[in-house]
């Protein structure tokens, strides 16, 4: 019988077209703009002064040092992964100190930046912890709530920010988590809160604690920004040292793309703070089977990258110096954005663009001035009025402050 | 101490009094801070993860594990699979070397996100490679391809599409299988059967008892076969009996999907290795091919692959991509650049291909003459039994025939290890390691009853 053509209707007619990633979006729009004035502050990868990609010194450093090594091979790494980039991973979210390492009570395993990271560790507490409910702040990265229900998680919300004042709604988060059930997951970003930019200060992440704690509550954290907020790594690190270090146990979700520029190699860490060793060891043991029918092993060459600054004394130094200008510049970019708008005599209160952290401005502008803006200035903003100030620049700072001018006098809320 | 935490003090000065040792006095619990250290926020010191069990190694790469271990110097490790040179040792092809130079050398290059689908160079001519510069799914643009984490990440997106999008949420899979098929599919969230496969008689293809269990399957359920050099059986249908795999496969209405692991490394051509998913695809249906260039490229670690859904329009092709995306957003957002780039600035330089095809070659016939070395030493040694299935099989592996005893023997009496179903990688085999195994496999078959 000779095989003819089949023309049976496709398995996937009924496929509807997806919408486009809101934040990925952005970009696409702005890739397809041909203004010569066009401003991309949508997605959140750092820019320099010159609003170009930035590969740190460091890291091609690193990279020329791996090319020459003859001796390395593209043989599957471990299915936890790079042994050498675990421990040093866990080392600088927990302190060389952590009793928690020291108690070899850490579980770290190499994953897919912060979103596998997160990826995995939702699967997990899918599969073998008692509540399978996860609360998270709102608002929240856009990602968040899609990772916890496709892996299995029952996903609620509780109260973080205040657009009255564009700050933290404290009252109202302790409210909210004092009303979950006892036991259940709790999303909490570890610095520069995103996309508001609003984190709690020391006291509050104590109260936070406490309450956490009293409830028996399982903490999550996503730590994307260690050393991109304050510039420093320790600084920025206080909120996961402070629950790691209590005796309980917690999820960390920890992310190299920003603070090492290494976004598109996909290299972050899943470590999971257990009560004992004898715990973590068997957590291992069980993580390992919910990764191999994900991607088998992970990824060889960003971990590599990563582990040969984290373990060089001197490219470490060099990292940090980088990581505290980079941290600088952008805040350098808040307080020139506020003097703009203050200079502009532009209405309202914007003194949340210099008391937010980190890599994005909560603006408070509104979907129509959001639009307004993109449509008569081609400046890209995500719909939700974030701004990346680490895509602004002096000379470009001006041109979103008048923007973002006229968009509030003549665009009523 | 806070009034507040007084419950939680007493129920740690409870389970302190349990920890001490026998002998020491009970007026010593209170400041046995050595056991326990309190802090008025921690939680309760009982983990909530006391309930789990240590999971068991996974059995391929236990076997690597359990050879490391090994202090023996005539250690054989023939269980994963991964090329080994004569020198016994891993092999980083010339040509990802110079690709890897000509990237990192690259300062106009950055680390910017890849597209959630990947890189569209890698993924256009990752679906050349397989189903031809001249395919009509791709001139008429009914193709989606996604950069994935090698064939494990291809086939779990893959997975997860289908059970979010096809009606039939049910996949059958030969027996045996490579060991992480199962979890992959059934943790994607489709339902796993089976269908006949390899003859232990024979050592060959159960043809007759594969079409039986496919045309006794519900109609348009997902086929997963395997695209050439069947792992662990090295046991390939001909192009006769694909052809006739193809026409019970599609009048079921059922959807291929394909694990494409060895494209250049079975035969040493890629065409004559893509025969079977190019078969289907020439006649108009749909499909699924997840590639991996984990062994063809040796970029194992870097996790290279690609997800292709070869639809019947590019209508279809287009709304599949963007629902593509959907999957790959919660899973990992979007794939690992440096290995990708490697593959495609191989496949896109003509020389860098032609040096790769050739290199390619070497590595599928160091394999082929490994079977061959094999073969004539149990001949030689009149090993009972027929061994020619060890030059008829296909691929990177040797589906032995060997029982579980067996297996067990050789790793405890010559230090030799495989994977407890007798499946052996030829790719870990030199001319000087050769007669070793077959001593091994000697002593086992005459030793031991065999199975």
């Amino acid at each position: 019988m000779e095989s003819e053509p089949i023309s049976s209707p496709s398995a996937f007619q009924h496929l509807m077209q997806a919408p486009e990633d809101p934040i990925i979006g952005v970009t696409t729009a702005f890739s397809k703009d041909p203004s010569p004035v066009k401003l991309n502050v949508g997605v959140g990868a750092y820019r320099c002064e010159e609003g170009k990609p930035y590969v740190p010194q460091v890291v091609r450093e690193a990279e020329l040092r791996l090319l020459n090594d003859l001796s390395r091979n593209k043989e599957y790494l471990p299915i936890t992964g790079n042994p050498q980039f675990t421990g040093l991973s866990a080392k600088l979210i927990f302190g060389e100190d952590s009793p928690a390492l020291n108690q070899k009570r850490v579980c770290t395993v190499q994953c897919l930046s912060g979103t596998g990271s997160i990826r995995v560790g939702a699967e997990f507490l899918a599969k073998h912890y008692a509540h399978k409910t996860v609360y998270i702040p709102i608002p929240t990265w856009g990602n968040h709530p899609t990772i916890f229900t496709v892996a299995g998680l029952e996903v609620k919300s509780y109260t973080y920010y205040d657009s009255n004042t564009r700050g933290l709604d404290y009252e109202g988060l302790l409210r909210d988590l004092n009303a979950a059930p006892s036991g259940v997951v709790v999303l909490l970003h570890a610095c520069a809160h995103n996309p508001t930019g609003v984190d709690p200060t020391a006291d509050q992440w104590k109260g936070i604690q406490k309450l956490i704690r009293g409830k028996n509550m399982l903490p999550f954290f996503d730590c994307a920004y260690q050393g991109f907020a304050s510039g420093n790594l320790i600084k920025d690190a206080f909120s996961v040292r402070l629950f790691a270090g209590d005796g309980g146990e917690c999820f960390v979700a920890q992310s190299y793309a920003k603070n090492m520029g290494l976004y598109g190699e996909r290299v972050g860490a899943l470590s999971m703070v257990c009560g004992s060793e004898s715990v973590a060891k068997r957590v291992e043991s069980q993580v390992k089977l919910i990764i191999r029918p994900l991607y088998s092993t992970p990824p060889i060459h960003g971990a590599a990258v990563a582990a040969t600054v984290l373990g060089d004394r001197e490219l470490f130094n060099e990292w940090k110096a980088d990581l505290q200008g980079m941290a600088d510049r952008i805040i350098h970019m808040r307080q020139l954005l506020h003097e703009a708008l203050k200079a502009r005599g532009t209405p309202g209160d914007w003194s949340h663009i210099i008391k937010q952290i980190g890599m994005f401005s909560f603006t408070g502008l509104t979907k129509e001035q959001v639009a307004f803006i993109t449509d008569k200035f081609h400046i890209y903003i995500t719909f939700d009025g974030r701004v990346s100030m680490a895509g602004l620049s002096v000379k470009t700072v001006p041109y979103l402050a008048e923007a973002i001018h006229i968009a509030v006098t003549t665009v009523l809320e | 101490m806070e009034s507040n935490s007084s419950a939680a003090s007493r129920r740690l000065q409870t389970l302190n009094t349990h920890l001490r040792p026998a002998s020491s006095s009970p007026s010593t619990a209170s400041s046995s801070s050595s056991v326990l250290s309190f802090l008025p926020t921690a939680a309760q010191q009982n983990s909530a993860f006391q309930h789990l069990q240590q999971a068991p190694d996974d059995p391929i790469l236990g076997v690597t594990i359990a050879y490391n271990k090994d202090q023996s110097p005539v250690k054989l490790n023939l269980g994963v699979g991964a090329y080994r040179t004569e020198e016994g040792k891993p092999y980083v092809l010339r040509v990802v070397r110079e690709a890897e130079e000509r990237l990192i050398s690259d300062r106009s290059r950055n680390k910017e996100y890849l597209p959630i689908t990947g890189i569209p160079t890698f993924n256009k001519l990752s679906a050349k490679l397989i189903l031809g510069e001249d395919s009509p799914a791709i001139r008429e643009r009914r193709v989606c391809t996604a950069q994935c984490l090698s064939g494990t990440g291809s086939l779990r997106v893959g997975a997860e599409f289908l059970a979010k999008h096809y009606s039939q949420k049910t996949i059958y899979i030969p027996t045996p299988t490579w060991g992480n098929h199962t979890k992959v599919f059934s943790l994607g969230g489709l339902q796993v059967k089976n269908y006949r496969y390899y003859d232990p008689r024979t050592r060959g293809l159960d043809f007759e008892g594969m079409l039986q269990d496919l045309r006794s399957a519900p109609s348009g359920v997902v086929v997963l076969l395997h695209a050439c050099a069947h792992n662990p059986t090295g046991v390939d249908p001909t192009p006769g009996q694909w052809e006739g795999i193809r026409q019970v496969i599609r009048s079921k209405n059922m959807l291929p999907f394909f694990d494409s692991a060895y494209q250049g490394f079975a035969s040493g051509s890629l065409d004559v290795d893509a025969h079977a998913v190019r078969l289907f695809v020439t006649d108009g249906g749909e499909c699924l091919v997840a590639q991996s260039f984990a062994k063809n490229m040796g970029l194992y670690g870097e996790r290279v692959g690609a997800l292709s859904l070869v639809c019947s329009s590019e209508s279809v092709a287009t709304r599949a991509d963007s629902q593509l995306k959907l999957v790959i957003r919660p899973m990992y957002s979007n794939p690992p650049i440096h290995g990708a780039s490697i593959v495609a600035t191989v496949l896109g330089d003509r020389n860098l291909y032609q040096e790769w095809t050739v290199e390619l070659k070497a590595m599928a016939d160091r394999i082929i003459r490994m079977r061959h070395l094999l073969y004539e030493a149990l001949r030689a040694r009149g090993t009972p039994g027929n061994w020619e299935h060890i030059i008829k099989q296909i691929g990177m592996f040797t589906f032995t025939g060997l029982s579980k005893e067996q297996v067990n023997f050789m790793t405890r009496e010559y230090h030799v290890y495989m994977t407890s179903d007798g499946r052996i990688s030829m790719a870990g085999l030199s001319s000087k390691t050769v007669p070793h195994l077959a001593d091994a496999i000697h002593a086992a078959v005459t030793k031991k009853a065999g199975q």
